[in-house]
């Protein structure tokens, strides 16, 4: 039985090029979001890359509504059910100073809306009891940084329920694996200057493939972010505090 | 943020650029960025000169926007998004025994860099051109899609291949893939002992795909000695190709030193034994040798390099003798040299082909190089043939005109496509190609 990909948020550049990986590989897709005319010609491209079924679905992370299609689409499939959330905004800090109603869409893009998502979905796949959960969050979770801390604060929030989330799943067979990947060359970033070690969105989408096939539970990617953020978690506060990176 | 200030150049690296990049993720977001203000599309700056440059202005980057919308397994016809590479076309569609109907000689080259220059590959004698075999075009104009086809806009269409993004972005096109034998090439190689061995070889080629690496260094009676490609698809197991090698950032300058090239291109030109022989190779290796080597664009340091290609009709074979003759002792060839006959096929007022031989050397980007170039361009012009604007960085406006007598059809469908002038680039305003006559 071919297993069955959810992508949320699967307008985002990195998610394109993660469904073409599991199009390549011969497995079927649901592909969620907001824009459907943009989601259908990605479907088109899935399709013809062999995947056997692509289908696009609408998904809004801010509408717990939206979800139940995807549930019953996904309880309808036989095989094993994967999800990989991208969902993810990223006002600037001088956005959310100015305006700071912005802060919780920011979080329920990032965390609160895609953790719904999955702690509905959970179920389904502890009963099929295989099938693989991928969450993007980012190394900006590591830590609170001048420039982006309530983006951060968000994927913080996420990898720690995601932690949680692979405690519960692991006991019946679901690997759920936390991608924190560094900066990634996609509209996300695009006209932003000086980005240290900018990866390509392909780069990452294969990463995350491997991750998902060598069961692994944390990854930053691309891999120089390891060594990176290993330094910056073990700056002490009352130095960080002082620091501007 | 759409525009981004960028500093980028062609692939030569001799003509640079500095203004804002938009690079739409989404098909509506092209729409949307061509509503408040349009700029020319480029693909991956795989065009040597300033065809892909807008200095001081802006330019849409179409890399991202890369999808197969469409494939009928039965025909072979595609309909992809005009960021796709080639390449990429390649290697998803060669497996199922389906090819590209042409292939330049980069996989990176994207399928509006194809449409917009018109491409050749090693079966132009037999295919044709790019733009012969597209059926549909999609652009975007401020106005929204256009579908352009050649029934129903024959002067858009022709002024659109080969036309060098000024009628446009594409957004999309369609065309049907060749059926091949498989996804591997069955490669014969000759040496070929001087030019006019050479000519008679090309003149009586039946393969499918021909092609010949040409020793542009070597003199008298060993000028225009080299080596014939020829090639059919087949099928059947090799072994993958290695990973690709990155270029150090602008290799040192003795790399390409005279003596190095000729000693380098004597022993390339040994290695194919005297009787010739016949391999099976990886199907991207035979189209695109040079793409394992990433960036091999900056062995020619910081400088840069040119690239000189031109055509010229059957009868001025003597001509592109003289031409090479010309290369040969001037010492400053590289060793990327091709010679290849092109068959008629051309599917725009701008298309480069004709049928005739055409010829393709590198050069180091130096004073005396360029005096040599501007040297072979009159020679070229002479000879009734024309220069390729996908290479070109240094010719004259005057020149131009006299090698594309569909220059004024051209002028007029763009002119009224593109009124403003919106969509120029350095190569259409230092070529005064947008000028009334
Ligand atoms: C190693 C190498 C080998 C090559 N071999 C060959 C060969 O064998 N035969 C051959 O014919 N050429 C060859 N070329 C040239 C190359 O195929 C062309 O320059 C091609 O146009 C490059 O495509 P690109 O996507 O990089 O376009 P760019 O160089 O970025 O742009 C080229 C032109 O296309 C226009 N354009 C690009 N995309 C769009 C779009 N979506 N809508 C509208 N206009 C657009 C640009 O405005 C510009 O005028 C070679 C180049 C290299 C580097
Ligand atoms: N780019 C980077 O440097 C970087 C670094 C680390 C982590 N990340 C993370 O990687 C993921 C993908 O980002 P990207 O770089 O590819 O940028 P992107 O293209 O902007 O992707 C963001 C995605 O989130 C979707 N989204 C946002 N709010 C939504 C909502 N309320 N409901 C449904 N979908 C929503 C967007 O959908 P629409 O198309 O509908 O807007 C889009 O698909 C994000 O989680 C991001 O935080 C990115």
């Amino acid at each position: 039985m071919t297993p069955t990909w959810i992508i949320l948020g699967a307008t985002s550049t990195i998610a394109r090029a993660f469904a073409r990986l599991v199009a390549e590989r011969g497995e079927n897709l649901l592909l969620a979001g907001r824009d459907m005319a943009e989601l259908n010609r990605t479907a088109a491209d899935c399709i013809n890359h062999g995947a056997p079924s692509a289908e696009a679905i609408a998904f809004d992370a801010r509408d717990m509504a939206s979800f139940a299609p995807i549930l019953d689409k996904a309880t309808a499939t036989e095989g094993a059910i994967n999800v990989a959330v991208f969902v993810g905004s990223m006002p600037t800090q001088d956005e959310i100073d100015g305006d700071p109603a912005l802060i919780a869409g920011t979080i329920t893009d990032s965390f609160t809306g895609p953790a719904q998502f999955l702690t509905l979905l959970a179920p389904l796949m502890e009963d099929r009891g295989k099938g693989a959960v991928v969450g993007v969050g980012s190394v900006a979770g590591d830590r609170g940084r001048l420039g982006n801390y309530v983006y951060g604060a968000s994927k913080a929030g996420f990898h720690t329920y995601l932690s949680g989330l692979r405690n519960r799943l692991g006991r019946s067979g679901v690997h759920v694996v936390t991608v924190k990947p560094g900066t990634v060359d996609t509209a996300m970033t695009w006209g932003m200057d000086g980005l240290p070690f900018l990866a390509q969105p392909d780069k990452i989408a294969s990463d995350i493939m491997r991750a998902v096939d060598k069961k692994k539970n944390v990854i930053y990617t691309p891999f120089i972010w390891w060594p990176v953020m290993t330094v910056i978690k073990s700056i002490p506060e009352a130095i960080f505090k002082k620091l501007k990176i | 943020m759409r525009w981004k200030h960028s500093d980028y150049t062609g692939w030569g690296r001799v003509h640079r650029a500095s203004g804002e990049l938009a690079r739409p993720e989404r098909a509506a977001a092209l729409s949307e960025l061509t509503k408040d203000e349009t700029a020319p599309a480029i693909g991956m700056r795989r065009s040597y000169g300033d065809a892909c440059l807008n200095d001081n202005g802006r330019a849409i980057d179409m890399s991202r926007l890369d999808r197969v919308l469409e494939f009928d397994p039965d025909s072979g016809v595609i309909h992809v998004e005009a960021g796709a590479q080639i390449g990429h076309l390649l290697k998803t569609f060669a497996p199922k025994s389906w090819l590209p109907p042409v292939l330049p000689g980069t996989g990176f080259a994207t399928v509006g860099g194809c449409i917009a220059m018109d491409v050749h590959g090693k079966n132009h004698h037999g295919a044709g051109s790019f733009g012969q075999h597209v059926t549909e075009i999609t652009l975007v104009t401020p106005k929204g899609e256009q579908i352009v086809t050649p029934k129903k806009h024959p002067e858009l269409f022709k002024a659109t291949i080969g036309g060098l993004g000024q009628t446009g972005p594409i957004l999309s096109a369609r065309f049907p893939l060749l059926k091949a034998k498989g996804d591997v090439m069955v490669v014969t190689e000759r040496r070929v002992a001087d030019w006019e061995s050479f000519i008679g070889l090309l003149d009586t080629s039946e393969a499918t795909y021909s092609v010949g690496w040409i020793d542009a260094t070597a003199r008298g009676a060993a000028l225009g000695r080299g080596i014939l490609e020829e090639a059919e698809t087949g099928g059947g197991l090799v072994k993958p190709a290695k990973r690709g090698k990155k270029i150090p950032l602008n290799a040192p300058g003795f790399a390409l030193a005279p003596p190095v090239v000729r000693a380098f291109n004597a022993t390339y030109w040994r290695r194919v034994p005297d009787r010739g022989r016949t391999s099976v190779k990886p199907i991207d290796d035979f189209f695109f040798p040079l793409d394992k080597i990433h960036d091999w664009n900056k062995l020619y340091g910081k400088n840069g390099f040119h690239q000189f290609q031109c055509v010229v009709p059957l009868s001025s074979v003597d001509a592109l003798r003289a031409i090479l003759e010309k290369i040969a002792n001037s010492g400053l060839a590289s060793p990327l040299a091709v010679l290849k006959r092109m068959g008629p096929g051309r599917g725009g007022y701008m298309s480069f082909p004709m049928e005739g031989y055409t010829l393709a050397v590198d050069f180091p980007n130096k004073a005396r190089a360029e005096q040599v170039i501007r040297e072979l361009e009159n020679m070229t012009v002479a000879a009734d043939g024309r220069v390729y604007l996908a290479k070109d960085a240094l010719a004259s406006a005057a020149n131009i005109r006299a090698m594309y007598p569909e220059h004024d059809k051209w002028l007029s469908a763009v002119t009224k496509a593109d009124p403003d002038r919106a969509y120029e680039t350095d190569l259409t305003r230092r070529l005064k190609l947008r000028d009334p006559a």
